[in-house]
């Protein structure tokens, strides 16, 4: 039965990063690009849990957190640093 | 080991559970795709993965048996329930500022007045 959820999964998980990777390249600002790349990371991180459920073992837990972890510090310090050109 | 009924329906939850999280973030990517502007963008970006997160690592401590890995996961998760929203927020703010967003699909613009006082009184820096 886990190879067919894990067949399943894997695919849906395909799709969605494909669909967030479309967004990345298209844009049209930074800021959908950093919020596409954030959701991007989490799909990695959905993916590496599976893997680890199907499998039964916690190797890639730590690389769960660090997924969730880098996101945050890229989105916020890129949020931060977005002014507006056309004013400036 | 032969498989008793309590594993077989622990094993079918943990499967539904894998599922159900890894439609959330299709729904994310749909939404990416689908919206219209970064408001609504950032809706679908965050929601969908918080809750889809939780029910994969449910799924893993089902799957795991064990409660050594529990508080690790519930780490996880939190860290994603803390920081999904100040991402959000953050990503919000300077979309508001840049104006990537679309005015007419707003029904109330309650910053627009803060926004205009602080420009009127020569806020240096527009983004915080």
């Amino acid at each position: 039965m886990m190879t067919i959820v894990l067949w399943i999964t894997g695919s849906i998980l395909v799709a969605a990063a494909a669909l967030a990777i479309v967004r990345i390249a298209r844009g049209p600002s930074i800021l959908e690009r950093v919020l596409a790349t954030d959701v991007l990371l989490v799909i990695i991180a959905a993916g590496l849990t599976i893997e680890m459920a199907v499998n039964k073992h916690t190797d890639n837990l730590i690389f769960v957190v660090l997924c969730c972890m880098i996101g945050f510090i890229g989105s916020v310090t890129v949020a931060r640093y977005v002014t507006d050109r056309r004013n400036a | 080991m032969e498989p008793t009924l309590l594993d077989t329906i622990i094993d079918s939850v943990a499967a539904v559970f894998m599922i159900v999280g890894a439609l959330m973030s299709l729904a994310a990517g749909i939404g990416m795709m689908r919206f219209p502007d970064l408001m609504s963008r950032m809706h679908a970006a965050t929601k969908p993965q918080v809750f889809g997160l939780f029910l994969l690592l449910s799924a893993l401590a089902l799957e795991l048996r064990s409660w050594n890995v529990v508080p690790v996961l519930i780490l996880a998760w939190l860290l994603q329930l803390l920081t999904a929203p100040v991402s959000a927020h953050m990503v919000g703010r300077a979309g508001y500022r840049t104006k990537h967003m679309k005015k007419e699909t707003l029904l109330v613009d309650e910053l627009d007045a803060v926004v205009a006082r602080a420009e009127g009184q020569g806020g240096d820096d527009p983004v915080c």
